[in-house]
């Protein structure tokens, strides 16, 4: 029986999902639904569903956008945020959330996502990063360690990898983040405060594919690839009370940048405001 | 009529798409479409829209379908290179019945080309462009007055049969000047797109009833939770691996255009009445074509113009009412022969079609298509 929360929120028609088994999609896609219900239940706060659309690309994690029963739209591979952009402008009121993998937002999409940050729209972009292409079979993607094997890598990556989280921060973003399979709780607060963050939010979730980034690094089952994540990807409380030397190698899950830039909807608005009271002429002027 | 007015033709794309109702705009700067850009950033939040400066070509016809699907009408506007670029999600648009209006000023290629020159080199690329089998409606104005009018019938259309509708304009009609007198607001007609899923039992957001072709939309944000995929989809919106349902829906996709060419497809003939040698032209290179009717003309000559003003579907039907009166065809077109293809086709071996082309850069003068006319008939007309 599905929990009341699949029932909730999830297209109970359109299950069991796609993804392998030990695949950790299904936890990020929990995670959103989870923040956006605890967003919704909170009597402090006034969000309503049908103001979330859910927008998505190409590859494993974007099949989440049709599982999840929100407006949602599956567009083309690397144009989520582009298409999100468009939707946010034209209606700023919308609770736009992309869910985006590693490949779709730093590879093909990556110009997308460096703009998005620069501009700085309210848009929430969540990266279900398992290191690979799965959907095609597994190729390497820019966040597959150098050194490590893929389809396309069969003699070990040649390439260095990207920090997406970091890559976001570095590109403007006022809130870049970084979550992971294994640490639930954290995340979904990490996704909660990314929705609540007016400007251009951007979580790095560190997710897992046991199927073709696992099995060609024999990093073993998906079990193993979740206590490497308990062991290695440090909630930041703990993470700066750990001795400096403890962390070499280890990386900080948290908020990495959080600033409060103007947001883009709003300060178009104001310009559409400033040119209605300088007279700018409207239509009914040209008569 | 209000009074007259001096108006570029890219200013006149962004004031006719202004008053069809345009309310979004992102683009990317490119010449000779760059005008339409700049005018859409002062104009829009005038009248309470919005422009957006996207990163390039393939995030702008992204941000518009994604505008369009959110309850604004929206507009991109590009040349060759960035036409190229907006293929992919064209097809998506077409796919997920996304209204839209895209602009393509051509200019002359093939890659960066002749950048500021004029060119029809994309009439083949807007039939074609995007892979898969799809529906396609282009229109191609020729004057500054028609720019405004046919860009106001190209949102009609899009928010209509719900497919984004290419606007193949050209360097010449782009950059030209004219006088012209705008109608007034009240006497245009602005297609509004329908709110609202489909009344009755069946709320799926893709039903389409018997004997009809399009879906009704409903943006969102607008109460009804629904899915819009590029995947082959069911009436429901959520992909099907169904070859069945697949193949029934892009059936539908090409239908909705092909079946309704009576309601989408206009030309303008201008002395065909009597002509027995017919220059067929489109956009900016009607402009010489005219002159040139006019000239034979004085000189005796039978010969008129015919225009197609939707490019896309050709207006083969109504090219094929002329053939009876016709001794011969002459198609002049700034491009290596791209519409000549469609015209042969639709004339087949009943008449001789002739050719008059450029691909260097430069205008084609009533000069040239006097000489071709005086060569033809040197040659008598021999196929």
């Amino acid at each position: 029986m599905p929990s009341d929360l699949v029932h909730l929120y999830m297209r109970i028609d359109h299950l069991p999902q796609i993804w392998c088994p030990g695949c950790g999609n299904g936890v990020i896609m929990r995670d959103v639904a989870v923040a956006i219900h605890e967003l919704i239940e909170d009597p402090a706060l006034n969000f309503n569903r049908e103001d979330f659309v859910v927008v998505s690309g190409i590859g494993c994690s974007s099949r989440a956008a049709g599982y999840l029963d929100f407006n949602s739209i599956h567009t083309t591979h690397g144009r989520a945020i582009a298409f999100a952009t468009g939707i946010k402008f034209a209606n700023p009121k919308l609770h736009v959330i992309v869910l985006t993998g590693d490949g779709d937002c730093s590879a093909i999409g990556g110009n997308h996502l460096i703009h998005a940050a620069r501009r700085n729209m309210g848009l929430t972009v969540i990266a279900f990063n398992n290191n690979i292409y799965g959907m095609t079979g597994g190729q390497y993607s820019p966040t597959t360690p150098n050194g490590d094997r893929a389809t396309t890598a069969p003699y070990g990556n040649v390439d260095r990898p990207f920090d997406i989280a970091n890559l976001a921060w570095g590109a403007g973003a006022s809130f870049s983040a970084r979550g992971d399979v294994y640490h639930v709780r954290e995340t979904i607060d990490i996704i909660k405060q990314a929705i609540l963050h007016k400007g251009f939010s951007f979580v790095d979730v560190y997710s897992v594919c046991p199927t073709y980034y696992g099995r060609k690094n024999k990093k073993g089952d998906a079990v193993d690839m979740l206590k490497w994540q308990r062991d290695n990807l440090i909630p930041t409380a703990r993470y700066y009370s750990m001795p400096e030397g403890e962390r070499k190698g280890k990386k900080r899950i948290g908020i990495l940048a959080y600033n409060d830039y103007p947001e883009y909807t709003e300060e178009y608005a104001k310009v559409i405001e400033a040119c209605r009271k300088t007279g700018g002429e409207g239509e009914e002027a040209r008569e | 009529m209000s009074k007259a007015v001096l108006m570029q033709g890219n200013e006149a794309a962004v004031e006719g798409a202004i008053a069809a109702g345009m309310r979004f705009f992102a683009g990317y700067p490119i010449t000779p479409s760059t005008e339409i850009a700049e005018q859409s950033a002062v104009r829009l939040p005038q009248v309470g829209g919005k422009f957006i400066q996207m990163e390039d070509e393939l995030a702008s016809i992204a941000a518009v379908l994604g505008a369009s699907a959110a309850g604004l009408k929206a507009m991109t506007a590009t040349s060759g290179p960035g036409f190229s670029l907006m293929q992919e999600n064209l097809g998506y648009g077409m796919m997920a019945e996304i209204p839209c209006v895209v602009v393509d000023v051509q200019r002359a290629g093939p890659s960066t080309g002749l950048a500021t020159s004029p060119a029809q080199g994309d009439y083949m690329q807007a039939r074609w462009g995007t892979h898969g089998d799809h529906p396609v409606i282009a229109l191609s104005p020729s004057s500054v007055l028609e720019t405004y009018t046919l860009i106001i019938r190209a949102f009609n259309l899009a928010e209509k049969y719900r497919t984004p509708v290419l606007f193949l304009m050209d360097e010449i009609v782009g950059h030209m000047r004219e006088g012209v007198e705008l109608p007034r607001p009240s006497d245009l007609i602005i297609n509004q797109r329908k709110m609202s899923f489909h009344d009755g039992a069946n709320k799926q957001c893709y039903y389409v009833p018997e004997g009809q072709y399009v879906p009704a939309m409903k943006p969102f944000g607008h109460g009804e939770r629904y899915n819009i995929t590029g995947n082959a989809h069911d009436e429901s919106g959520f992909p099907t691996n169904s070859s069945e349902i697949a193949g029934k829906l892009v059936t539908r996709l090409l239908d909705k255009v092909e079946k309704n060419t009576g309601d989408i497809v206009r030309v303008e003939e201008y002395a065909m009445d009597d002509a027995e040698t017919a220059i067929v032209c489109f956009g900016g290179t009607a402009r010489a074509v005219m002159d040139a009717v006019l000239e034979a003309r004085a000189a005796g000559k039978r010969v008129g113009m015919f225009r197609p003003v939707t490019v896309w579907p050709f207006p083969a039907g109504q090219l094929r009412a002329r053939l009876p009166q016709l001794k011969r065809l002459l198609m002049v077109e700034h491009n290596h022969g791209q519409m000549l293809l469609e015209v042969q086709r639709a004339v087949g071996r009943e008449k001789p079609v002739d050719f008059l082309g450029r691909v260097d850069g430069t205008v084609i003068s009533p000069r040239d298509i006097l000489d071709k006319l005086n060569e033809m008939e040197e040659n008598g007309y021999a196929q």
